[in-house]
């Protein structure tokens, strides 16, 4: 096996990998760092976000504003020293991505313009038209060529951490065209694998966000935390899952039933009008917004189409010049893919599973419970997303904690000794040889497509937009099954260079283990939170009981240990979570009681 | 919802060019049938072979939405996204799939990017700046108007369809190619950036510019509308005119500094 030593091995080449390897070679350009991933950096699904990225730009927004979107959006669950020091850093963040390129759209003065976004008082929202995740990979990725202590290795597929003693060594790659190993020996490793929305069956995610990083490291016993946390996207295309950007709503769109009604009025986000009205009606937050369509499909008051129910996004009164420069992107998904021209025509959507808020425990520092091991954006659960992530507030992430998490691995790889090399290259070769036995399985007869289809569909019964405890149960019933058939699973393809259904299998045994601690996590948390919402007796916040974090620790013979760490709650005392007029009134009455404390 | 129309079970055959370094001496077409639904993409097409009827058939893709750029080939002998192009059925002849045009073949549908990345690199894709500026000052101020004079050569996705249309990079594989002028001319153009003359040199050079025969294939299949035909033709005038200006006393606009 090929061996690669290096101070700083980066597993995953997306925004949030991308700005840690810059910060480990801005602040020290003699470090040697590579940056490992199965595709090339553009293809990341940083590429597929669109609406925008936050930062607190307007005089009359604050900081304070964005902390308590945030907070509230999170319904609590976010650490709030740490959703302070993420606010305090997102603009930094934003100017800095538009001195190294980013194409940020501008005002007619030629400073930055923002946007409304769901769930946000004041419009802090950045954008690129409607590519930004796009725009910013872009940057992140060219920009990066200019560091000569950035190496890559391009179309590298990870299988396993190397650890020993407590601390991370490194990984073990396959080199995707040939099918060799390589063990990437490093001082520190940083996570950055993005997130796991293809354990489910309708989803916005690309193929390759298949949890990969958080499997990895939870083998190693490092917990994933806040797992039953997953956020449905309310506007996506019904059948594929793509996403239509919340910006289609900030910029003015509404949702309508198939009496065209606009129904969010009947779920607590009303009134209507005036229209458009942050934090209300379209602009409310995402988990909401879900759930109401879910009430309207049982009503029976959503559109039937082809693949499935949907409602309306109707953009028609924004007109076709404002939508061909605002979301050109959008209109070009729903022609080539619905054959619709969203100035003549409502585009039918419908939710689908879009952002994973749990991952990887780590601390402020973006440090895991292993040493010399880090994790940051998608795949990570650094705090600040709570129960439901607010739209935004994702690519702001990747920004401001790949910064420090590239800061962090930088200062442990040269405080570090390098590790014990004859007992990890002993501990890659077993890590290679279980690998290759996943090809060589001839006892098995289970096709990987049926197993992957199974768990996918498993999951959106069981842990979709509402949940229920049987079926949740059925669910993990099904996991563990599904896990026990994996063992058995017979690979068409025995060859190594572009195996691509070898790397899919490896990639469907990180899925089993990531879907078993998102439904065992869900079963234990009796309540509603945010996107975890229960229909069995369950339905109410439970902060007496459930106002902390769930953390899911992995065993190798059955489900994952549930047990609960506590929530930082420095100064946002939990209270009611409402938007509309309801929370317009919540809001007035909150500034009587802080009457002069407003910065 | 007339269900028996979805349900109909209509059937299409596509040809796929297969090729397995470690077993085949030279590619060669193989023939698949698969169930047919409305609305269907190639690459579900390909999905659908490798789930349910061959697993050892191989391709990139991966966002399903035509902003990764990964699953590039050539469809019905023209480039195209696989994501992106629609399956139509009762055609007369099956649809072909074949890997891009003037590219290495690595495995079926895969073929070697590793040049296109090296020439990415080469043309220093990203700001040099022509004043530097703290984080602390802010942003720097741009115009949509100056915003326009770059914004579409920055949507390039590097899906590479515009080299599998090109002809001359058919005949010099060292031609820098339409994608990467479009993205050097994406910086050239940004009023940000003062490193035009570095990435000049490349625009002269013997793979540059002065390859591109016009043809303007690598236009038409961009899926982005990117126009790198307009980007290799605007750096042909600047090229001339730095060429002419080498002959007259130098004096350099601020713009140019480096």
């Amino acid at each position: 096996m090929k061996v690669m030593v290096v101070d700083i091995a980066i597993v995953g080449a997306g925004g949030a990998g991308l700005r840690a390897a810059i910060a480990a070679a801005e602040a020290d350009p003699a470090l040697n760092i590579v940056l490992v991933s199965k595709v090339y950096p553009m293809r990341s699904h940083t590429v597929a976000a669109e609406g925008g990225s936050a930062g607190v730009t307007q005089r009359h927004d604050s900081l304070e504003h964005h902390f308590n979107d945030t907070v509230t959006g999170g319904e609590w669950l976010c650490d709030q020293d740490v959703v302070d020091y993420f606010v305090a850093h997102c603009t930094e963040e934003m100017v800095r991505l538009e001195h190294w390129g980013c194409p940020w759209s501008r005002l007619a003065d030629g400073h930055v313009n923002v946007r409304a976004f769901g769930g946000m008082k004041i419009e802090r929202t950045w954008f690129a038209a409607d590519k930004t995740g796009f725009h910013i990979l872009h940057t992140l990725f060219q920009t990066s060529i200019k560091y000569p202590a950035i190496t890559r290795l391009d179309e590298h597929f990870c299988t396993a951490l190397v650890v020993d003693d407590g601390r991370c060594y490194g990984v073990v790659a396959i080199d995707i065209s040939s099918g060799e190993f390589t063990f990437v020996a490093a001082k520190a490793v940083v996570i950055a694998t993005g997130g796991a929305g293809r354990v489910f069956l309708q989803n916005t995610n690309g193929g390759i966000v298949t949890g990969d990083g958080m499997a990895m490291v939870y083998r190693h016993g490092v917990a994933l935390r806040d797992m039953e946390f997953v956020q449905y996207h309310p506007t996506c295309m019904p059948g594929s899952g793509l996403l239509f950007t919340e910006a289609c709503r900030g910029e003015g769109g509404i949702l309508t039933n198939k009496d065209g009604y606009r129904y969010l009025q009947d779920y607590g986000l009303g009134p209507p009008d005036p229209w458009p009205r942050n934090k209300a009606m379209e602009l409310g937050p995402r988990d909401r917004l879900s759930q109401a369509f879910w009430h309207e499909e049982r009503k029976g008051r959503t559109i039937a189409t082809r693949n499935g129910a949907a409602v309306n996004l109707d953009l028609r009164h924004l007109g076709a010049k404002k939508l061909r420069e605002r979301l050109p992107q959008i209109c070009e998904l729903a022609e080539s893919f619905l054959g619709i021209d969203p100035a003549e025509r409502p585009v039918p959507v419908r939710p689908a599973v879009h952002y994973t808020m749990g991952g990887i425990l780590v601390n402020r520092e973006t440090a895991s419970t292993l040493t010399g091991l880090y994790a940051v954006g998608e795949c990570s659960s650094i705090g600040i997303h709570g129960a439901n992530r607010l739209g935004s507030n994702s690519l702001a992430e990747l920004g401001v904690f790949g910064k420090v998490a590239g800061e962090a691995a930088a200062r442990c790889a040269r405080s570090l000794p390098p590790g014990p090399m004859a007992t990890l290259k002993k501990q890659a070769d077993d890590v290679r040889r279980r690998a290759v036995d996943l090809i060589r399985n001839e006892a098995g007869g289970e096709r990987l497509a049926v197993l992957r289809d199974a768990m996918a569909q498993s999951m959106e019964t069981g842990c979709g937009i509402y949940r229920l405890d049987a079926q949740m149960k059925q669910t993990c019933h099904t996991l563990a099954e599904l896990k026990n058939r994996y063992r058995r699973l017979r690979l068409d393809d025995t060859s190594r260079a572009w195996n691509t259904e070898w790397l899919a299998a490896i990639e469907l045994g990180y899925q089993l283990d990531v879907a078993q601690a998102m439904a065992h996590s869900a079963f234990a948390r009796k309540e509603s939170r945010g996107a975890h919402s229960r229909l069995d007796g369950f339905e109410q916040r439970d902060d007496a009981n459930f106002l902390k974090h769930t953390l899911a620790v992995y065993r190798a013979d059955g489900p994952p240990a549930i047990s609960y760490m506590p929530v930082n709650i420095t100064r946002s005392a939990p209270g009611k979570r409402a938007y509309g007029a309801e929370g317009e009134h919540l809001e007035g009455y909150r500034k009587e009681q802080t009457q002069g404390t407003n910065p | 919802m007339i269900a028996a129309e979805w349900a109909a079970k209509r059937r299409v055959t596509v040809e796929v060019l297969r090729y397995r370094p470690e077993q085949d001496a030279d590619p060669s077409l193989q023939a698949y049938d698969i169930p047919y639904t409305e609305g269907m993409s190639v690459l579900q097409a390909l999905q659908h072979i490798k789930d349910h009827i061959d697993g050892t058939l191989s391709f990139r893709w991966s966002c399903r939405m035509a902003i990764c750029g990964s699953c590039g080939m050539m469809i019905g002998g023209k480039p195209q996204l696989a994501c992106q192009t629609i399956l139509r059925a009762g055609e007369d002849r099956p649809l072909r799939i074949e890997p891009l045009k003037h590219f290495a073949i690595e495995r079926d549908l895969v073929v070697t990017m590793s040049g296109f990345i090296s020439k990415l690199e080469s043309i220093f894709p990203f700001i040099i700046p022509k004043t530097s500026r703290a984080t602390t000052e802010g942003e720097y101020l741009q115009t949509p108007a100056q915003l326009a004079r770059f914004e579409n050569f920055s949507d390039c996705i590097n899906c590479m369809l515009c080299y599998a249309a090109c002809p001359q990079f058919g005949e010099n594989p060292d031609f820098l190619g339409p994608g990467v002028f479009a993205l050097l001319q994406r910086y050239n153009g940004d009023s940000r950036d003062g490193g035009r003359e570095r990435r000049m040199e490349l625009v002269h050079s013997e793979d540059g510019a002065w390859s591109c025969t016009a043809v303007g294939y690598c236009s038409d299949v961009c899926p982005k509308h990117v126009d790198p035909a307009n980007a290799v033709n605007q750096n042909k005038t600047n090229s001339a005119v730095d060429f002419f200006f080498r002959f007259l006393p130098r004096r350099r606009s601020p713009e140019r500094e480096a």
